[in-house]
């Protein structure tokens, strides 16, 4: 295994009393998909908000052999880190072309076009909708735009928060194709998923997240073998 | 009432519209930026003014003290707050930004204030004075607010008023004082008697504006403050640090307060209470516009003004009560409407 990119050890998250995250520890290879599943509510989201600084979290948080601690969500970008929230937090009143500018707001003005031919190339839908303005999207460019706006930072691990979420089918499997497509360009990526199956076929490894707690970890095409799993996250009652 | 007196209120209006109009500006970038609405808006009116005229008459400026104030005051917050890193260089660049800076400005204006050295240099030392104030005051009141209500950021915005207008009194005293005309250029177009400095009003207003939407148009850290008051969290996702924002709205804010402070030291005297009567008046306008349109914010700015001259017209005691009144209509009919100005989350 090579050396992790991000290591989280004993991460708590509480929202007042309520404690979202308990005591959570992974890691994310370099160059790898690691996917992190669980029911809703399980505390996904609160860990990624964690991670990326946006919620004040116990435990350490490590990114590039650096301690997080002291460097707050804006630096992290700045690093490397970048999170396409569940909300995905477009400029909504701006257009898709000033929504991939910004996203290089830490980067070379100099490197900024270059990556934004980048992610026109990979979404070529964001090129034809350069001028529209973000809140007008339909849900699927919204997505594209989401992780197009976060790929022209160049991250070195790019965390996702269901970029499946309610999307058809066929877009889900696109967006699949293109997440399978951007590690091997070299970029880590952490990917919370509810379309476990999709997740585990492209993830290298997989953590299960349940009532705040890490249950089971370990190779994805392991864990797709676990009967507990895939009754629990792959059987056919949890299509949505 | 004669149509010619009409036209010359019209044209009366017309000019303090533009400076409300640009007031009302700032207000609404502030308030689009950071939350805050900024009733201090109007004091960088009056130090902007006052420290013009203290410079032109050959006075050592007053401001300079204030300045200074700021200066000591934001820096040892920020090290109390842990905001400069403790190391020797991150400390040693702040004390230059906020101490050392402000001192030389000090030692300059004790030597070439007395020299008198023309309007250009009163000019540059005006700004390079009061500008500075913004980010500073952003810095000591409102940046550890980040995550506050409206109503606390307003709250902060009243406290910040009455300590700069309880300074302004301290340091430039009671008495208002009134700049020479830029310009003596005037002549007369039909019944209209037009002033080379009112014309001058008109085209800074104009060339502000233009300015401003080429900032907020191309410039990343134009659409880098949009994107902060579109969304917050976005802002941070893609890595707009929230104090850059907000420092760099209220440089902004300060500019255009202090450029609207020198525009009209000719033409009204100034006293240390007075930019906020016409911050005010900004602040109608911006409030007729929702705190949220920029083309809205001038039009209703102009139309304030031509309200004010109409008013005063037929009544001087009432002029300001006239203005202050046609918010409680429009405030009435948006709440009726129930198009507030809603709260992030
Ligand atoms: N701001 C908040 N205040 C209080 N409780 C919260 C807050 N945000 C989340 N929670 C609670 O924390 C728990 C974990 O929420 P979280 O959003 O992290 O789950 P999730 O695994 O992402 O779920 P989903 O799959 O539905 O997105 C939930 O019980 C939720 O109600
Ligand atoms: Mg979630």
């Amino acid at each position: 295994m090579t050396t992790p990119i991000l290591t989280a050890e004993d991460v708590s998250v509480a929202y007042g009393k309520v404690e979202a995250v308990r005591g959570v520890s992974l890691a994310i290879p370099q160059g790898q998909i690691v996917t992190l599943i669980g029911a809703n509510g399980a505390g996904k989201t609160s860990l990624l908000n964690a991670l990326m600084g946006l919620l004040p979290s116990a435990g350490r948080v490590s990114f590039r052999d650096e301690a997080m601690a002291s460097v707050v969500a804006e630096e992290r970008v700045a690093r490397g880190l970048s999170l396409v929230s569940e909300r995905r937090d477009l400029f909504a009143t701006m257009t898709v072309e000033d929504n991939l500018e910004l996203g290089g707001f830490r980067t070379a003005a100099s490197a900024r076009a270059a990556a934004m031919e980048d992610v026109f190339a990979r979404f070529p839908r964001l090129r034809e909708r350069r001028r529209q303005v973000a809140g007008t999207l339909s849900g699927g460019e919204r997505q594209m735009l989401a992780m197009g706006r976060a790929l022209v930072g160049r991250p070195r691990l790019l965390m996702l928060d269901e970029p499946s979420l309610g999307l058809a089918p066929r877009i889900v499997r696109d967006i699949f194709h293109i997440i399978k497509a951007l590690m091997q360009t070299g970029v880590s990526i952490l990917l919370v998923e509810q379309n476990a199956r999709a997740a585990m076929q492209i993830a290298d490894y997989a953590y299960v997240m349940e009532l705040g707690e890490i249950t089971v970890h370990g190779p994805a095409a392991e864990l797709a073998r676990d009967p507990k799993i895939i009754e629990s996250y792959l059987g056919l009652g949890h299509h949505r | 009432m004669s149509s010619s007196i009409a036209l010359l209120l019209v044209q009366d209006g017309i000019i303090n519209g533009a400076i409300y109009a640009l007031l009302a500006v700032a207000l609404v970038l502030v308030f689009a930026v950071t939350r805050v609405i900024f009733i201090p808006q109007g004091e960088f009116v009056t130090f902007g003014a006052l420290t013009l005229t203290a410079l032109e008459a050959g006075r050592f400026p007053a401001s300079v003290w204030l300045l200074l104030c700021l200066g000591v005051t934001a820096f040892v917050l920020d090290l109390a707050r842990g905001r400069t890193k403790r190391a020797l260089i991150p400390i040693a660049r702040r004390f230059a930004w906020d101490i050392a800076a402000p001192l030389a400005l000090l030692v300059l204006a004790l030597v070439l204030a007395p020299m008198k050295l023309g309007l250009a240099f009163n000019i540059a030392m005006t700004l390079a004075l009061v500008v500075p104030m913004g980010p500073l005051i952003y810095r000591i009141a409102f940046e550890a607010l980040a995550e506050a209500s409206v109503l606390t950021l307003l709250i902060t915005a009243v406290g910040v008023h009455l300590a700069m207008t309880g300074l302004g009194l301290a340091f430039f005293g009671p008495e208002g004082f009134r700049a020479g005309s830029f310009t003596s250029l005037s002549f007369a177009l039909g019944p209209l008697f037009v002033t080379g400095q009112s014309l001058l009003v008109l085209a800074v207003a104009a060339i502000l504006m233009l300015a401003l939407s080429i900032f907020f148009g191309r410039s990343l850290i134009g659409k880098a403050l949009i994107a902060s008051a579109v969304s917050r969290r976005g802002a941070r996702l893609v890595g707009i640090p929230e104090a850059l924002s907000g420092k760099v709205a209220f440089l902004m804010a300060a500019l255009i307060g202090t450029l609207s402070g020198l525009l009209i030291a000719p033409m009204v005297t100034i006293a240390y209470d007075t930019g906020f009567l016409i911050g005010l008046k900004g602040f109608v306008a911006a409030i007729l516009a929702g705190l949220a349109s920029y083309p809205f914010s001038v039009l209703a700015a102009i139309f304030v003004g031509i309200l004010e001259s109409f008013a005063a017209f037929y009544s001087s005691e009432f002029k300001d009560v006239v203005v202050f009144m046609v918010i409680i209509p429009f405030l009435l009919w948006r709440s009726l409407s129930g198009t507030h100005v809603e709260e992030e989350e």
